[in-house]
């Protein structure tokens, strides 16, 4: 979904600091170390995944200190053709290889295959203020509030009224910068592809900013991480249409697949891994490693 | 006199010694000083050089995109759509329509409180407490503007919801009432400076004819300093147009003609800062984000190019 979204300037920033912070620090512990070189993974894709990718950087710098993995973003498609141009040794990727591109990977290394990895879910909320009688929403009524071409505006269309707090009627739409992956993801799956968002929507900058707006606006809904929930803010049910069956946000319904709006995400290699790239992605499925997962607020693989 | 001459006095005025040690001396000094000449126009002339340097980066990066693009549909249409897989549109009318609207409201809430500022510090403060307010006041500058904009998301937005009765708290008021506060204490210290250099001889002319402190003020000092409070003005409006993070966090950031003043808005500075780190170089909505730059600097341009004609004008008089 990111694939045209390209180099992530300030994620490629952050990723240097933090390449050149963890050389600085394991270059300390590494003098009295058994010495030898520092291996290098470079690791490149998905900017859904960029900040979970650098957070198990960092974590795994204290672990084995002998290699350093270095993140990018640039979107899953970037990943991909990195992979296939031997210009990275791990791909991060919020969706599966496509056919063409395991053609053009087999292409340029016969014998190999893309090695899969799941290492994590990516399951969206839509949140309303804690008030807000509402309990669950379809996704067809979510389009027709953030498309373009949308007829819901007002909360009295939805059913909803006396929302404590609320001041008038209007629906305030909380969304995101139109180039984060959440953004996009939620545009695809919502909206659609060929669609548009609607404009005046309230673009945050993160997505713990749209928490924090809709819990102090009753009038907001918007939709972020979910693992950005928090108290002030309720997440609500959601049903592919009206009159069907509402599921609950959960690590359980997005394993099974019932909640609509969730995505898993991979990591690729180029056929099998070496030693040390696949210790670096069993510590990723370890527990400590999935524990990172919960902490940057996406879902960790069943246990 | 003769008893206390030693090896290590200085050699006697008029000797060859002397003159000698004087020419050594010179010799350094004026290297020193060539040194520190040309160190200073450096400095003068690298303000230069940046200037332009950053022009011509910033119009190398959007430039390009100009031949691609319908400027009418870039200044006219409201349809920003950069990241739209299937039709892109680059139309920054909402933007510039938001800038505006922002730097106007904060103006005209800024505009009353800074100048009143001005003229009470420096017409009526005396001693302590005039240099408390100054201090305070300078204080009130150097918040930065991340802070300003943290206070604007946190604590203004639920307080406007309750006080206006009006749905979202993030909007234009809340915007321009954060830069209101950014841009009163250029204008309070350039403001009270114009006061200042208003001649003595006018307060005593004007004292001595029988007229009030109001009348003083309002018909003697505010017309005599007229250009320099302009001048305050203008540099007001010029930090309110090119400030970003504030702006970002408080207006809402919402892509549309705002229909009233309790309507979130997006400005030019706060796009550039959002999007711009996510885009690819070279691409169309990279060069477009460039684009806005120029515009922007264009607008800052035009701002402080009034502000230095004004003051000029001050300095005729």
């Amino acid at each position: 979904m990111t694939k045209t979204f390209l180099l992530n300037q300030a994620n490629r920033a952050g990723a240097l600091l933090t390449a050149g912070a963890l050389l600085l620090l394991t270059g300390c512990g590494k003098n009295d170390g058994a010495g030898g070189k520092k291996q290098a993974i470079a690791n490149i894709g998905s900017d859904t995944m960029v900040n979970l990718a650098i957070a198990w950087a960092d974590a795994y710098a204290k672990v084995d200190p002998s290699v350093s993995v270095e993140v990018n973003g640039g979107g899953s498609g970037q990943g991909v053709a990195a992979l296939i141009n031997n210009s990275c040794e791990i791909a991060n990727c919020s969706r599966k290889f496509e056919e063409k591109e395991i053609a053009d990977f087999d292409a340029k290394h016969p014998g190999k295959e893309p090695k899969e990895y799941m290492v994590g879910y990516d399951a969206l909320s839509v949140f309303v203020h804690k008030d807000n009688p509402m309990t669950e929403i379809s996704i067809e009524e979510l389009q027709q509030m953030y498309a373009k071409d949308g007829k819901l505006a007002k909360w009295s269309d939805l059913g909803v009224s006396n929302i404590p707090g609320a001041k008038g009627d209007e629906i305030i739409l909380v969304s995101r910068q139109n180039n984060s992956g959440t953004y996009h993801y939620f545009r695809e799956a919502i909206v659609g592809k060929k669609n548009e968002m609607r404009l005046g929507t309230v673009d945050m900058n993160g997505s713990k900013d749209v928490v924090d707006l809709i819990s102090k606006t009753p009038n907001a809904i918007g939709y972020s991480g979910m693992g950005y929930a928090t108290p002030a803010v309720k997440h609500l049910r959601i049903s592919k249409k009206k009159g069907e069956k509402a599921v609950e946000p959960t690590i359980a319904t997005t394993l099974d697949k019932t909640y609509p709006i969730a995505r898993p995400m991979f990591m690729y290699t180029a056929g099998d891994p070496s030693p040390q790239i696949k210790k670096y992605l069993d510590w990723i499925i370890s527990d400590a490693g999935q524990k990172i997962v919960e902490e940057t607020g996406y879902v960790p693989l069943p246990k | 006199m003769q008893a206390y001459v030693t090896d290590k006095q200085p050699a006697p005025p008029g000797s060859a010694t002397a003159t000698r040690l004087k020419q050594q001396r010179g010799r350094v000094e004026m290297l020193g000083e060539r040194v520190i000449e040309v160190l200073i126009h450096l400095c003068g002339f690298s303000a230069i050089i940046f200037v332009f340097g950053i022009f011509f980066f910033v119009f190398r990066e959007g430039a390009p995109f100009l031949a691609k693009l319908n400027l009418g549909e870039f200044l006219f249409s409201t349809e920003w759509f950069p990241t739209s897989q299937t039709h892109a549109k680059y139309g920054v009318a909402a933007l510039i329509v938001g800038t505006l609207s922002v730097t106007s409201l904060a103006m005209v809430i800024a505009v009353p409180f800074g100048l009143g500022a001005a003229v009470f510090v420096s017409e009526f403060c005396t001693g302590k407490a005039k240099e408390t307010l100054k201090v305070v006041i300078e204080l009130l500058a150097a918040i930065p503007s991340v802070v300003w904009g943290f206070i604007g998301l946190t604590v203004m937005a639920p307080i406007i919801i309750k006080t206006f009765q009006v749905p979202i708290g993030v909007n234009m008021f809340n915007g321009a009432l954060l830069l209101a506060l950014m841009s009163v204490p250029i204008m309070v210290s350039i403001g009270e400076d114009a006061l200042k250099a208003v001649p003595d001889s006018y307060r005593e002319a004007a004292i001595a004819m029988g007229a009030t402190k109001w009348q003083l003020i309002w018909r003697v000092l505010l017309p005599a300093a007229k250009n320099g409070l302009l001048a305050a003005v203008l540099l007001g409006v010029g930090r309110a147009i090119g400030e970003t993070m504030a702006v970002l966090m408080a207006t809402g950031h919402s892509v549309r003609i705002p229909h009233s003043i309790f309507d979130p808005v997006r400005t030019l500075t706060a796009t550039i800062a959002a999007e711009l780190g996510e885009t690819s170089k070279g691409s169309d909505h990279y060069q477009s984000l460039f684009l806005i730059g120029i515009l922007l600097f264009s607008i800052t341009f035009v701002v402080n190019l009034a502000a230095d004609l004004i003051v000029k004008g001050v300095r005729k008089r």
